[in-house]
C-alpha cells in the first residue's frame, strides 16, 4: 500500500491540480456518490414491488394514493424535492425536539429520502407496466391451474414482469446516477461536489469536470455491464434459437 | 465616410480629448449607481455614498474640480480607455486581469469578513481542540471558502451552500455552529450584533491575508495617466492619517473598511 503510494506521488510530482489531496476528495466524493445511489435504488424496488401490484388494484382507495404518489414525485424536478426536504422539514412545528431531528439534521439522510421516493415512484411505473403487459394466456393458465391470486402473483406475474422491466430499469439506474450529481446543492460532497470543489480551488473547470465526467462514465460503463449479463441470463429465452 | 476620414476624425478627436485632460480641467470620475452605500442616489437626486464623499474629499484635497460621471459597469473599462471619464472610483477590485487594462492607485478600502455564531455558543477560535466537529457553512466557491478549508479544514466540518441565504437558513435550524462570511453580506441576511439579534459576531473583523482576501478595491486610470494615479495615492494617504477617511467610513458603515 505504501508502495502504491509512494508511486502515486511520483506520478503527480508535477501536477498542481491533481494532488493527492484532490484525489482524495475524488474519492471520498465517489464513496458517498455510490452509498446514496445504491442505498435509495435498493429502498426504492423494495418501495415499488408493493406499490406497482397496489398501483393495478381494482379498489380505489389502494390505486389512487398511489397514483397520487407517482404523478407528485414524477410530475416535479428531483431539485425541488431535494429542496423540500431538506430545507422544507424544518418547518414542521418541533421537529427539532424529536428524535427524527437526528438524522434529518445532516445532509445524508434527507438526500436519501429525496432519491429513494424519486426513484421508487419510477420504478413503480415500470414495474406496473410490466405487470399489466403480461400475456393474457399466463394469467388464464395459472387460474385454470387453481391458483389464488397470492400464489399467481409469486409464481407467474412477478417473476415474468421483472424479466421484461429489467432493460427499463437498467436506464432507471443510470439515471439515478446521474441524478445524484445535485446532492452537493445541500452540501454533501459526492462526485459533483467534489469536482466542483477542485473547479472553485484551482479555477480549472476543465480539469476538474473532465476528471468527475469519466469517473462517472467507468461507473455507467459497469452499470450497463451489470444489466446486459442479468439480460443475457433472465431473457434467454427470448433469444432467437441456435445462438 | 471613407475609412481615410474616420482616421483623420479619429486623430483630430483624440487630439481635442487629449486637451481636455488638461491640469485645470475637472477630474471626470465615473461609479456605477445604485450600489449602496458605496454609491446611489438620495430622493432629490443627489449622488451620494461611500465613494462619491471620499472623491470629492480627495478633490478637496488636490484643489482640483471633480465632476462624477455615471457609468454602467459593463462598460466600465472601455469607457476610461476611450476618454469619457479619467477614473473610475466604483468598488473595482484590483485583480492582475483588470490591472493589465487599467492603471490602479493604492486599495483604499476593503469589506471584512467575519466569524458569526448563534447566542449563546460558547465557542473559542482560538482553541482549535474545541472546534473539533463543530459545523461551519460557506459559501461555495468564495474567499470565505478557501480561507475556511485551508486554516480550519482539519477540525471543522465545512459544509458549502450555493448562496449566502442556503447559509442562513441552516444557521437558524442549528445545522450550523458557525458561519463566515463577508460581514457586509452577513448584516444583510442575517441580523446580527443588535439588541434583539439571535446571531452574534465572535471574531474581529478578518481582511488579511492578502493571498485569500484580495487587494481590495482601487481607483482605476488609464496606464498613462500615471502622474494622477500618484496625486490620488498622495491624497488617499493624507485623508487616511488626517481622519477624514475615517469620517466618511463612519458615516457609511457599522465596521471597518479602511486599507
Amino acid at each position: 500500500m505504501d508502495a502504491l503510494m509512494n508511486w502515486l506521488e511520483a506520478r503527480l510530482a508535477d501536477n498542481s491540480i491533481f494532488t493527492l489531496q484532490t484525489l482524495g476528495y475524488y474519492g471520498d466524493g465517489l464513496v458517498t456518490t455510490v452509498q446514496l445511489v445504491f442505498l435509495s435504488l435498493i429502498i426504492g424496488v423494495v418501495l415499488a414491488v408493493p406499490l406497482a401490484i397496489g398501483r393495478g388494484s381494482k379498489k380505489a382507495w389502494v390505486r389512487l394514493p398511489i397514483f397520487f404518489y407517482c404523478y407528485v414525485f414524477r410530475g416535479t424536478p428531483l431539485l425541488v424535492q431535494l429542496y423540500l426536504i431538506y430545507y422544507g422539514v424544518v418547518f414542521v412545528e418541533g421537529i427539532q425536539e424529536t428524535w427524527l431531528w437526528v438524522i434529518l439534521e445532516k445532509p445524508f439522510v434527507p438526500a436519501l429520502i429525496a432519491f429513494t421516493l424519486n426513484t421508487g415512484a419510477y420504478t413503480t411505473e415500470i414495474f406496473r407496466g410490466a405487470i399489466k403487459s403480461t400475456p393474457r394466456g399466463e394469467i388464464e393458465a395459472a387460474r385454470a391451474y387453481g391458483m389464488s391470486w397470492g400464489l399467481m402473483m409469486r409464481r407467474i406475474v412477478l417473476p415474468s414482469a421483472f424479466r421484461r422491466a429489467l432493460p427499463a430499469y437498467g436506464n432507471e439506474v443510470i439515471f439515478m446516477l446521474h441524478a445524484s450529481a445535485i446532492a452537493s446543492v445541500v452540501t454533501l460532497m459526492d462526485l459533483t461536489g467534489a469536482a466542483r470543489f477542485v473547479y472553485a480551488r484551482f479555477y480549472a473547470p476543465f480539469d476538474a469536470f473532465l476528471f468527475v465526467a469519466a469517473i462517472y462514465l467507468c461507473l455507467t460503463f459497469s452499470i450497463i455491464f451489470f444489466f446486459r449479463r442479468l439480460e443475457n441470463r433472465l431473457l434467454a429465452h427470448l433469444r432467437p434459437a441456435g445462438h | 465616410m471613407s475609412h481615410r476620414h474616420l482616421l483623420l476624425a479619429a486623430i483630430l478627436g483624440a487630439g481635442l480629448v487629449t486637451a481636455t485632460a488638461q491640469a485645470d480641467e475637472p477630474i471626470r470620475l465615473a461609479v456605477d449607481v445604485p450600489y449602496e452605500p458605496f454609491e446611489y442616489k438620495l430622493p432629490d437626486g443627489t449622488l451620494t455614498g461611500f465613494e462619491v464623499d471620499l472623491g470629492n474629499a480627495v478633490c478637496e484635497y488636490l484643489e482640483r474640480e471633480c465632476r462624477w460621471v455615471e457609468q454602467p459597469w459593463d462598460g466600465m473599462i472601455p469607457a476610461l480607455k476611450a476618454r469619457k471619464f479619467d477614473a473610475i472610483m466604483s468598488s473595482m477590485a484590483i485583480t492582475e486581469e483588470r490591472a493589465r487594462q487599467v492603471l490602479f492607485s493604492e486599495p483604499y478600502y476593503t469589506t471584512p469578513s467575519a466569524w458569526i455564531t448563534a447566542n449563546g455558543n460558547d465557542i473559542d477560535l482560538q482553541d482549535r481542540d474545541s472546534l473539533e466537529g463543530l459545523t461551519v457553512g460557506v459559501q461555495r466557491a468564495t474567499l470565505q471558502d478557501r480561507y475556511v478549508t485551508d486554516l480550519y479544514g482539519d477540525v471543522l466540518d465545512v459544509r458549502r451552500y450555493a448562496s449566502a441565504d442556503d447559509v442562513v437558513a441552516d444557521m437558524r435550524t442549528g445545522r450550523l455552529d458557525l458561519t463566515f462570511m463577508d460581514y457586509p453580506i452577513a448584516e444583510a441576511t442575517i441580523d446580527i450584533d443588535t439588541a434583539d439579534s439571535d446571531f452574534q459576531r465572535i471574531s474581529d473583523f478578518i481582511k488579511e491575508p492578502e493571498t485569500y482576501f484580495g487587494q481590495g478595491v482601487g481607483v482605476a486610470f488609464r496606464h498613462r495617466d500615471r502622474e494622477l494615479a500618484e496625486q490620488f495615492n498622495e491624497a488617499l494617504q493624507a485623508l487616511k492619517t488626517d481622519g477624514t477617511y475615517d469620517e466618511i467610513m463612519a458615516k457609511y458603515f457599522s465596521y471597518d473598511v479602511k486599507l
